[in-house]
């Protein structure tokens, strides 16, 4: 496969950035988009493809590369990791594009998501949300209840379950036309808001996330749906109703 | 020096209670004034960081992902060991530690094992109160399952993501200490080495790896939590970002390092499909439950599937080969992993390989689905139910099992493992080796400490499969906090430890010279390049199956490759950006030594145990043959200045209540 | 106000609310508006006691001001959400696909929202202003005499062109009803007003197509059993009140 690329180039965060396009060739289906980008890279290393704006090898985060980390974060034509569904970029393969294809990789787009340097962003934001309350205050102890203590509905867990595989890695803001961080808060409010020990919190932690995730500049949610669709743990948006309901408890039982 | 592993005197069972009992204390007030320093945000590390700064020691957590959460732990799928014996199918805290030891085929320390079968039940209860999605049954209790080398149903889940749950607990937990201000976090930070003032552990220099500044931290003790050193391959099922720097540094500054040679390859991964491929897939062990594995039973068949001129589907029954099932009729499918992953290497080098490249063996899941589809056929009152509804109804149990792995499978193949065998094939997973710790899991650096997957304490020659998490937060949450006590009592009266001292200095130097001679080099090969010629050499000599002569070369050819990446190796960009290249470098720097350790020590051990198959000791059915009375002993290697000049020194196992057997799963 | 809206998900509560009360009003409104198509003088006399009615019984007065007060905050509030999400996402996509993730109507409800926001006025200055302080023809009984505001035929009864009212006999027999019916017969006359309505009610059937099931969500309404309904619901909803809405004035011009 012969392939056009169009890449976010950005050399750091006050830095300007534009569109800079490569060509790679001998790209096989097989390939995961970012081992294509990783044949990119090392054309660019040893001069076998022109090194536009001597920008380097591109940069752009990436980890496990089994789709659960969380960490790779590319905007490819036009979509939160490209055109597959359920995938990360790590997951997503080469036989989903064709032969010729010109590819558009921007990186993640938000003000809470400032860009470090090419597709590279600082998705810190999310851990200061978790911060101010995506946890249950219970120390270490070896004396904690018994785990069969408290029987849990199995719907329930499952519930939790499906909701606590975000992982993180903001694709849902990057979607959502509005920045908006809604599917992974509520995501964590609804995960700890279901289980009998997250009860005792509830009310704190959804106030307390949502003001820090009004703080750190995402968008409202308008409910469009897009970061469900986007969303590579399928995610579902009724966490987010989950979370509408438990804040507008919160509101009117609390200070 | 001796290694001295201070295991604690009396029973077994008594041991860690004694040991606690009689462990000294820093009161509150002093722990207040007292900094620890965690690097790696892993099971171990987050839930390290945690517990001692809710304990309430100031903690520095380092972390060279973008945040906490993304630490490979992450990737853990199948599940987490607990002897809860919920199921009352006669598990316990002995059985646990008896099937741990077993299946390290007895080169881990017993003491050290049995504390980690005794806090086990600890980490469910702590995790369960932490909001961590266990899956249930309809009662609303705990669910569990079986894996690999026991015989019991032990093992914890959340459908095909434990250890991602149980690191988001952890996190969540770290996430707590630092909205209290008594964690600092450093995210896209490395350590880059380990400063010792007056012998001890006082802190680190680390590289800020968005700006590329070097950075000093101080601190009282330095635990490393920084995994394991399975990327030495280039390919396997670790993170890109895994690496074994942090423990090489520790190495090098004096922490022996143990049991390198342990490496634990893990049967069932989606096979390597070219050149460019840049990691390897698990695919969770809980398949060998309902999976076959096979390869055809005659050559020509196995050529036929290789050019792709035979379908699997095809190839008729008594043309197959169930080798696991044939060869170990007791466990079949579910052998240990060591034992799995030799079996289809044998098969492979036989010939009868069937993928392009001749590494791969199919794993098949169309009995499953036909056992279960008649099975529901029954449960729905379906009489005489046709082929295509059995298949229709038993795709549906097999999906709601495993859906997300065969989802997984097919996105990354294009191979559909409802209609076709899925090939699988081994690849580097775990490490049981790493820096050498006493019963305190202290190195031998005092004040540093290691835990997780980076020591090399509990899983002897080869880890049972859901024992990795286990171990991490066994470490984090209830062991280290608990000894780091021992040694930090008397540091109460130390005060703040200064970085402005001529020991940060000269470490800080070191290791900006390293770098400016990486940057500077204007080689020609990129560091990924040397990084797959190492792994090649690690995989070919140093991997399934070794032999003396083939380690011997390898050496060799590490060490050349070594010469050759610090004169050809190409870094671009600068040092004081964010430059992945620069900090890949590094690591592969680091692999080029370690490799070369590893090799070393594999050649030492003249027997096969576990993950360490030296193919001149086996049986003459093929199986691994210890050599208790000369073996049996941990290698733990003293950095001299070549890895090949390591000094060894060896920690005799005593096994008190546990009889050395070849290890049987036939 | 501020403390009505300092947070996102209170912005959102608003949004449904006000959202919701509207669609219960346009429910009243079409009701109403359909007698426009009752035939004859039982028609118009109808509909011009219910214009009586719906400008001076109190129950309605108070109903009004609910409106306006839910028209003005909902477009407040939609400014405000709008603002805030155009600034979560300083920079944008070179290349977005956003159609692979959502329906039109859910990116667009600021714009469809403005279109509905001119027509409001438009329609207010048009109708509403006319007929509580503009010129209107009187209604007359079938035989020509005025009648009152409360509906009664006043026999030879003269109406004061100044002060609407109606005398008989040097007396006042009560204010004089006004036909907006004829009003309204008249301006539906005027193609191009016949067509903004029509485009208008296109509008409001595409901000209701994804407004309707949206405020639900908002207001934390999510479940596997009720919102499939809801959102069929939502969907007849946004098609059959535009459509009422539009046909009337089609017809008119048509007849």
């Amino acid at each position: 496969m012969k392939l056009t690329l169009k890449i976010w180039r950005q050399n750091g965060p006050e830095e300007k950035g534009e569109m800079v396009d490569y060509q790679v060739s001998d790209i096989s289906e097989d390939m995961s988009f970012l081992e294509m980008i990783d044949v990119l890279n090392e054309g660019i290393i040893d001069g076998s493809i022109d090194d536009k704006g001597n920008y380097g090898p591109v940069a752009f985060d990436h980890d496990c590369r089994e789709g659960i980390c969380g960490m790779c974060s590319m905007y490819i034509n036009g979509e939160a990791h490209g055109p597959g569904r359920g995938v990360t970029t790590c997951q997503l393969h080469m036989r989903e594009f064709n032969d010729g294809e010109t590819i558009y990789i921007e990186p993640w787009r938000s003000k809470a998501f400032p860009i470090v340097k090419d597709l590279v962003t600082d998705r810190s934001s999310f851990d200061r949300i978790m911060q101010a309350g995506g946890y249950v205050s219970v120390n270490t102890s070896g004396n904690t209840q018994d785990g069969n203590a408290i029987p849990i509905p199995k719907e329930n867990a499952d519930w939790a379950f499906d909701a606590a595989t975000c992982i993180g890695c903001g694709a849902c803001v990057a979607s959502c036309k509005n920045s908006s961080a809604m599917l992974f808060v509520s995501a964590k409010v609804t995960q700890l808001s279901l289980l009998p020990q997250g009860d005792v919190e509830r009310n704190r932690r959804v106030k307390n996330m949502v003001k820090q995730m009004d703080e750190e500049g995402f968008g409202n949610c308008t409910n469009t749906g897009a970061c469900e669709v986007e969303c590579p743990k399928g995610i579902s948006l009724k966490n987010i109703a989950r979370m509408n309901q438990e804040y507008l408890k919160a509101s009117f039982t609390t200070e | 020096m001796s290694l001295n592993s201070r295991i604690p005197e009396g029973p077994l069972d008594k041991k860690w209670q004694n040991h606690k009992n009689n462990i000294k204390l820093v009161n509150p007030a002093n722990k207040r004034n007292i900094d620890v320093i965690v690097v790696g945000t892993g099971l171990a590390g987050a839930s390290a960081a945690a517990s001692l700064a809710e304990m309430g020691y100031n903690v520095k957590s380092f972390c060279f992902q973008d945040s906490p959460r993304r630490a490979h732990s992450i990737a853990a799928q199948g599940g987490i060991n607990a002897a809860k014996n919920y199921q009352n199918d006669g598990d316990s805290v002995y059985r646990l530690f008896y099937d741990t030891v077993k299946g390290g085929d007895y080169r881990s320390r017993e003491a050290n094992v049995y504390r980690l079968a005794e806090v086990s039940t600890n980490i469910i209860d702590q995790c369960v109160a932490q909001g961590v999605p266990f899956a249930r049954d309809y009662g609303g209790l705990l669910d569990n399952r079986s894996f690999g080398g026991v015989q019991v149903s032990r093992t914890f889940y959340a459908k095909g993501q434990t250890g991602q749950q149980l690191l988001l607990g952890a996190y969540s937990a770290l996430s707590r200490q630092i909205s209290k201000g008594k964690v600092k976090l450093y995210n896209r930070h490395e350590m880059m080495e380990v400063v010792k003032v007056d012998g001890k552990a006082r802190g680190i220099i680390a590289k800020n790896l968005v700006t590329g500044e070097i950075e000093r931290h101080g601190g009282h003790a330095v635990v490393l939590a920084s995994g394991g050193y399975g990327n030495v391959f280039f390919l396997s099922t670790n993170a890109m970002g895994s690496n074994g720097s942090a423990a090489w540094k520790a190495h090098r500054k004096g922490a022996h390092f143990a049991n390198p040679c342990y490496t634990q390859i893990h049967p069932t991964c989606i096979p390597v499909s070219g050149d460019y491929q840049s990691k390897l897939t698990l695919m969770s062990e809980s398949l060998r439950n309902d999976g076959r594995i096979w390869v055809p039973k005659k050559k020509e068949d196995a050529e036929a599937v290789r050019k792709g001129t035979l379908k699997p589907t095809e190839i008729a029954e008594e043309n197959r080969d169930y080798y696991l099932e044939r060869r170990y009729p007791s466990f079949g499918n579910l052998v240990p992993r060591d034992v799995a992953s030799r079996a289809a290497k044998e098969r492979c080098d036989a010939g009868f390989g069937v993928n392009k490249t001749g590494e791969a063996v199919f794993l098949d899941f169309s009995s499953a689905i036909e056992r279960y589809g008649n099975e529901e056929a029954n449960v729905q009152g379906i009489d005489n139910p046709s082929k295509a509804k059995i298949k229709d109804l038993g795709e549906k149990v097999v999906e709601a099992k495993y859906g997300n792995l065969f989802q997984m499978y097919e996105k990354i193949t294009g191979d559909n493992p409802y209609y076709t065998p899925m090939k699988i094939y081994p690849a580097v997973h775990y490490t049981m080796g790493g820096i050498w710790v006493d019963y305190n899991l202290m190195t031998s650096v005092p004040g540093l400490y290691a835990a997780g997957e980076a020591n090399f304490s509990d899983h002897g020659a080869n880890r049972l499969g859901a024992s990795a998490l286990m171990q991490g937060l066994a470490d984090g949450y209830f062991v280290l906090p608990y000894t780091i006590g021992d040694y930090l009592a008397d540091d109460i009266r130390t005060g703040a430890i200064d970085t402005n001292t001529k020991e940060f200095e000269e470490a800080e130097k070191e290791v900006k010279e390293r770098i400016d001679k990486l940057i500077n080099n204007n080689g020609k090969y990129s560091v990924d390049q040397f990084h797959k010629r190492l792994g090649k050499i690690m995989w070919n000599k140093c991997g399934m199956a070794r032999n003396a002569e083939g380690l011997k070369e390898a050496i060799k050819e590490i060490r050349e490759l070594r010469e050759e990446f610090w004169k050809d190796v190409k870094v671009p960009g600068k040092a004081d950006q964010y430059n992945p290249e620069l900090d890949k470098a590094g690591r592969v720097a680091d692999f080029l030594e370690l490799g070369e350790l590893m090799c070393v020590d594999a050649l030492n051990r003249e027997e096969s145990a576990g993950g360490h198959f030296r193919e001149e000791y086996q049986t003459e059915e093929g199986e691994a043959k210890r050599d208790d009375d000369n073996y049996r002993y941990v290698a733990a290697w003293e950095y001299t200045g070549e890895p090949s000049e390591a000094k060894l020194h060896k920690e005799e196992l005593i096994f008190d209540n546990i009889e050395l057997k070849t290890r049987s799963y036939k | 106000m501020s403390g009505f809206l300092n947070r996102s998900l209170v912005k959102k509560y608003w949004m449904a609310a006000t959202g919701l009360f509207l669609c219960l009003f346009l429910v009243g409104h079409v009701s109403g508006n359909l007698q426009l198509l009752i035939p004859g003088y039982e028609g118009k006399l109808q509909f011009n006691e219910y214009a009586v009615f719906m400008t001076t019984n109190p129950a309605v007065k108070v109903l009004s001001y609910v409106t306006y007060f839910s028209i003005l905050f909902h477009v407040i509030d939609g400014i405000l959400l709008t603002r805030a999400n155009k600034k979560a996402r300083p920079q944008g996509y070179v290349y977005n696909k956003p159609q692979r993730n959502s329906i039109w109507s859910s990116r667009n409800m600021g714009i469809l929202g403005t279109i509905i926001l001119v027509f409001i006025v438009f329609h207010m200055q048009d109708f509403w202003y006319e007929y509580k302080f503009g010129e209107i023809p009187y209604m007359v009984s079938e035989q020509g005499h005025p009648i009152t505001k409360s509906g009664e035929v006043v026999v030879d009864g003269v109406i004061n062109s100044e002060s609407a009212k109606v005398m008989k006999n040097g007396e006042v027999a009560g204010l004089a009803m006004k036909d907006l019916h004829e009003e309204v017969m008249e301006a539906f006359q005027v193609p191009w007003i016949v067509i903004v309505y029509v485009i208008s009610m296109i509008a409001i059937a595409f901000h209701l197509w994804h407004g309707f099931s949206s405020a639900f969500q908002s207001i934390g309404i999510n479940h596997d059993k009720y919102t499939p309904i809801i959102k069929k619901a939502g969907y007849a909803f946004a098609v059959v009140i535009p459509l009422l809405f539009a046909i009337i004035p089609v017809i008119i011009y048509l007849k």
